[in-house]
């Protein structure tokens, strides 16, 4: 096989419905803005090059280098993209790749694919692209440091958001899924963090246009700096505590409330089962997830056709 | 070119073949939410979901086992649920002391594990099916029906044209790579791991600059053809009675594998 499937990619079945559905939200929603956003600032110009960017991310990724015993570093490139094509370009960028992972690779499901977008595209761009343009005006050496250090951080927090998704889903132990996907993605994000630099001082000596402060400052605002350093704070702080004390964590989801929310309403009737007048419950649940379903999907609809027509007006 | 390793149609005149591309993305789509909604442990709901898919295969014309073949595409991940085994709810069925740990399977997690396993391999099935039986350029234009917004579809639409184009391009690279990489046998070749990982970052670039400077091409080029935002198709994509048909009978059908699933 040409593209080995990453662990990052959720198949599905392994996220429960809700927390499908609710990464499907925010991803709509992200991508939404995204869409209208680089609608209104580059128009339909943009969309041959993110299309031709997008394939070239996934050609990327076939590009890989020896490490020891066998095994081989592959490219991600959310961050790569998200610094050199502006947050909300990377972003679409990234969501058709995982899109099209899922849907001709089965590399990734389709109900999970909202989670997957967010882990791979929006969480990278957000982290990628927040802390370069923090010193996107600065000398070449800080910001190729900073940018291999922002590709690094953002596969760790890819790999950290993936296992909290399985482990809130009930598929995982919290105490052994978030130690087991950090350690693989540490030596995988050295590996993307040395592409990505090394890409990057590539196209700076070759094109240094495409690379200029004003480029990226025109991409993407200040309020991307709060949001790339809140993130990276918030994935930093998490981590040792998921994998030191991880019944810490496990105490304060199931204070909030997320454990039930999320594992669902299988998890809640199953132990019940055998009382005989049940079946009603379990059917009106039924029911009302496909109510609460057909009531979300209704709502990306209407959501997606305000932005729609948002972006026709603004093409005019 | 390497396009058949990216082309997953696989032609055949049958009855799926002729489906309208809507209707099996929402049945796709439907089955695998099915699927999802079932509780654990409901076997004879997760064998029904299997009779409808080897239905399927089998009106598909592509053979009974065809999606049985390619199936295990998502087995590598099921390592993530091995952990659910060991939940705390549910009654011990043993303990495996490994000297540092000692493992409790419990009733309740082999049940979880084996139904995500379940669900897992009933889903990536349907979804094979989905692209064995559906052009791609049509699956495209089926989501652009369903709403999906024409800026993204678009944009898929090209990094499925141009997939080939860039692959062949990093191919190129990968094997201008190995020609100048010629060792004696045994003897360490190339730099360190760093230096290794600092080529192919180069050539990431490079591939990355070739690609900006054909899409701008590309983009003069289109609009010297009449190119106005999006892609256009001459296939009208209307719906039939069969395909109404088709819809409504497995709509059922998922509703009946529902009720088998949480009333047993």
């Amino acid at each position: 096989m040409l593209l080995s499937p990453t662990h990052l990619h959720i198949p599905d079945g392994f996220l429960s419905l809700v927390v499908s559905l609710i990464f499907w939200a925010a991803t709509v929603i992200m991508v939404g803005l995204a869409i209208s956003k680089t609608n209104k600032t580059l128009g339909e110009k943009q969309i041959p090059l993110m299309g031709v960017m997008a394939a070239f991310i996934f050609a990327a990724q076939m590009l890989n280098f020896p490490v020891a015993g066998g095994t081989s570093g592959h490219f991600l490139g959310g961050a790569l993209a998200a610094i050199v094509l502006g947050p909300w370009a990377g972003i679409l960028v990234m969501t058709a790749v995982v899109a099209v992972q899922g849907l001709l690779f089965q590399d990734g499901g389709l109900l999970v694919m909202g989670a997957n977008i967010f882990n791979m595209g929006i969480l990278t761009a957000v982290i990628g692209f927040g802390l370069y343009r923090t010193v996107s005006s600065a000398k070449k050496g800080l910001r190729l440091t900073v940018s291999g250090i922002a590709a690094w951080l953002a596969t760790m927090a890819a790999a950290l958001l993936a296992s909290l998704q399985l482990w809130i889903s009930g598929t995982s132990r919290l105490e052994i899924v978030v130690p087991a996907m950090l350690g693989v993605h540490v030596l995988i994000g050295i590996g993307e963090a040395i592409i990505t630099v090394a890409a990057l001082a590539f196209i700076e000596q070759t094109r240094p246009d495409l690379l200029t402060s004003e480029k990226t400052a025109s991409s993407g605002g200040r309020s991307w700096i709060i949001a790339g350093v809140v993130v990276s704070m918030i994935a930093v702080l998490i981590s040792p505590l998921a994998s030191a004390s991880p019944d810490g964590l496990e105490r304060v989801a199931a204070d909030f409330g997320f454990l039930d929310a999320g594992q669902g309403a299988a998890y809640q009737i199953l132990p019940d089962y055998t009382i005989p007048f049940l079946g009603e419950t379990a059917l009106s649940t039924v029911f009302a997830g496909a109510v609460g379903a057909f009531i979300l999907m209704g709502l990306l609809i209407l959501l997606g056709r305000s932005l729609r027509r948002k972006s026709v007006t603004s093409e005019h | 070119m390497h396009y058949h390793a990216f082309d997953h149609y696989h032609a055949q005149e049958s009855r799926i073949h002729h489906l309208d591309p809507r209707v099996k993305v929402l049945l796709t789509i439907g089955f695998i939410l099915s699927n999802a909604l079932l509780p654990d442990g409901s076997w004879l709901a997760f064998a029904a979901a299997w009779l409808l898919l080897l239905w399927a295969n089998d009106q598909t014309r592509l053979g009974l086992g065809y999606t049985f073949r390619r199936s295990f595409v998502a087995l590598p991940f099921a390592i993530a649920a091995v952990s659910a085994i060991f939940s705390p709810l549910g009654q011990p069925l043993a303990e495996w002391n490994l000297g540092f740990i000692t493992l409790i399977p419990t009733d309740f997690g082999v049940v979880r594990f084996f139904s995500i396993l379940a669900r897992s391999w009933l889903s990536v099935q349907m979804a094979i099916l989905l692209v064995a039986t559906t052009q791609f350029p049509d699956l495209i234009h089926a989501f652009e029906h369903l709403k999906t917004p024409r800026t993204l579809t678009t944009i898929i639409a090209f990094l499925y044209r141009y997939l080939f184009v860039l692959t062949d391009e990093a191919y190129r690279l990968l094997r201008a790579r190995s020609a100048r990489s010629a060792g004696l046998p045994g003897k360490h070749r190339g730099g360190s791991l760093f230096w290794r990982a600092k080529v192919t970052g180069s050539m990431a670039g490079q591939l990355f600059l070739r690609s900006y400077e054909r899409s701008d091409r590309i983009y003069n080029a289109m609009l010297a053809r009449g190119y106005s935002g999006h892609i256009r198709t001459l296939n009208p994509h209307t719906m039939q009675r069969s395909d109404w048909l088709m819809l409504i009978l497995s709509v059922l059908l998922l509703l009946f594998i529902q009720i088998i699933g949480w009333y047993r």
